[in-house]
């Protein structure tokens, strides 16, 4: 569960850093996702990969129109204008997926096959959590190659850090903040996706992800991809030893409790100060 | 080589630019004097098209620029050293000289654009030490000779600097301004200079212009300028 956190996180760091606004339609990417996936795999059944792919792309493909349709036509729109558009897009992502699937819970069987486990040490491990690690690791790996290595990638920070020096350099501003879309709409596509067979989804899954994605952003630094994926897998963990120990009725809410206090104490987030705010590096 | 026609600019419904018109011919190097929010920062502004003027004209090399986009105005081969110089602090200075070169950057003259950084180091050999240090590390020197080199990437036909001499040891601008100079002796670059320090900017230029709220009140050649009393009392402290 953390992993899809840390995924949830990392979408909105994509798009904080590029435009500096809170993407607020980010969990119904993972929902989106997730529904997709169990369309495709479970009643279309798909092959696996295949499925995986047209699920990833087509959520990538929502969230380049969201950002050509409602972002990018705006000249000069304030952050609090574009926030509340991202709203009112999870909104309508929510609406549209319910007029169309309606209001059950959909899900599919593992990766691997039905209710497969391995046992390790005594413990019963669902294997669909090794897929989900994987995508993660996988997601990471790519994200570290692609801003370290490429020029877009450089060309992408160096928007975030500083838009007007990126536009004096010939980057097109513009066309980063419709890539950051795609890149993030993609890795929430990607979360939904792996998520589906072990959490089940229906149309208003999104604002859980969407929160606790949120919530692992803030708490990892804002901007910051490193301490978001950390994050994730903390709220996970948190969240596994609430339902272990209390109840799983509270498994919600201890890790959100935890938040709020890691902010009243120290707003900046586990790993964000403010010289690293400056000088933030994947 | 740019012409500048007739140019009003707002920030907001603030009038900055009033009527402004100037020119630079190839080879140049301009100075564009004048005193704290007189709108020369503005004026280089409107020209990158960050804050496109409401009304007049810019002409680069016989094409209309005025309303085009940044990015394209990049590609045509004009480049600009913002004031406080706006480097990339989080990123490297290889990679700050990369970015430079963004706008023409492809497969196929890769190794071009790895000899152009032969060329900014021959430049300015005080960052070849420093190329993988993080370039919000640098000295506020080497950052501005970061942040020309980075401009210098893009291969332009004319370089816009504006205060590159902020905030630097006068022994540092005296290295930057005999930089610029040669710039203009071995590469052909045409110049604009914005700058506060009259005097030295106008050593090196062919011609000056004195900005006061938005117009130009002087123009002429490096002499006239350093000998009108006028601007000798207001801008060079004599």
């Amino acid at each position: 569960m953390g992993s899809i956190y840390a995924l949830a996180a990392l979408g909105f760091n994509i798009i904080y850093n590029a435009t500096g606004i809170i993407n607020f339609a980010q969990g119904e990417f993972v929902m989106l996702g997730a529904m997709l996936m169990a369309y495709f795999a479970a009643v279309l059944k798909l092959p696996l990969l295949l499925a995986f792919i047209v699920v990833v792309l087509l959520v990538a493909c929502v969230g380049l129109i969201l950002e050509r349709g409602c972002i990018h036509p705006l000249k000069n729109p304030s952050i609090l204008v574009l926030v509340m558009i991202t709203i009112a897009a999870s909104i309508l992502l929510k609406g549209v997926t319910m007029f169309i699937a309606g209001k059950e819970v959909h899900g599919m069987e593992y990766f691997s096959g039905e209710n497969t486990v391995v046992d390790m040490g005594g413990a019963k491990v669902p294997t669909q959590t090794f897929w989900i690690l994987g995508v993660l690791g996988v997601v990471v790996c790519g994200l570290v190659i692609f801003f370290n290595l490429t020029l877009a990638g450089k060309a992408m920070r160096a928007c975030a850090f500083d838009r007007t020096a990126a536009s004096l350099m010939g980057i097109p501003t513009k066309r980063m903040v419709m890539f950051s879309f795609f890149l993030s709409a993609a890795i929430g596509g990607m979360a939904g996706a792996v998520i589906v067979p072990i959490s089940m989804a229906d149309y208003q899954s999104g604002a859980m992800f969407g929160i606790k994605g949120f919530g692992a952003a803030v708490f990892g630094g804002l901007g910051n991809n490193f301490g978001a994926v950390s994050a994730g897998l903390i709220l996970g963990i948190l969240e596994a030893l609430t339902a272990g120990y209390l109840s799983s009725h509270y498994k919600d809410a201890l890790p959100l409790a935890v938040l709020l206090l890691v902010l009243f104490v120290k707003p900046s987030g586990l790993f964000g100060s403010e010289a690293a705010g400056r000088l933030k590096k994947f | 080589m740019l012409r500048i026609q007739n140019i009003r600019s707002f920030y907001g419904n603030l009038l900055v630019l009033k009527n402004l018109s100037l020119h630079i011919n190839e080879g140049e190097i301009v100075t564009l004097i004048g005193a704290n929010g007189s709108g020369k920062s503005t004026l280089l502004k409107s020209i990158m098209g960050l804050l496109p003027p409401r009304q007049g004209l810019i002409v680069f090399q016989d094409k209309d620029i005025t309303h085009l986009r940044t990015e394209k105005i990049v590609r045509l081969g004009i480049a600009l050293v913002p004031e406080g110089r706006h480097i990339f602090a989080p990123l490297s200075v290889q990679d700050n000289l990369l970015l430079g070169s963004y706008s023409r950057y492809s497969f196929r003259n890769k190794s071009e654009v790895m000899a152009d950084f032969d060329r900014i180091f021959d430049l300015f050999p005080h960052l070849v030490k420093k190329r993988k240090q993080l370039a919000g590390t640098l000295s506020g020197g080497e950052q501005q000779m970061l942040a020309i080199g980075r401009a210098l990437m893009s291969r332009p036909r004319i370089l816009l600097l504006d205060e590159p001499s902020m905030g630097l040891a006068p022994i540092i601008v005296e290295d930057i301004f005999a930089k610029i100079t040669k710039l203009r002796s071995e590469e052909k670059t045409t110049i604009l200079l914005v700058e506060q320090n009259a005097e030295m900017a106008l050593d090196i230029s062919d011609r000056g212009y004195v900005l006061e709220t938005g117009k130009i009140v002087f123009q002429g050649p490096r002499e006239d300028l350093l000998e009108n009393a006028e601007i000798k009392r207001a801008y060079l402290g004599k």
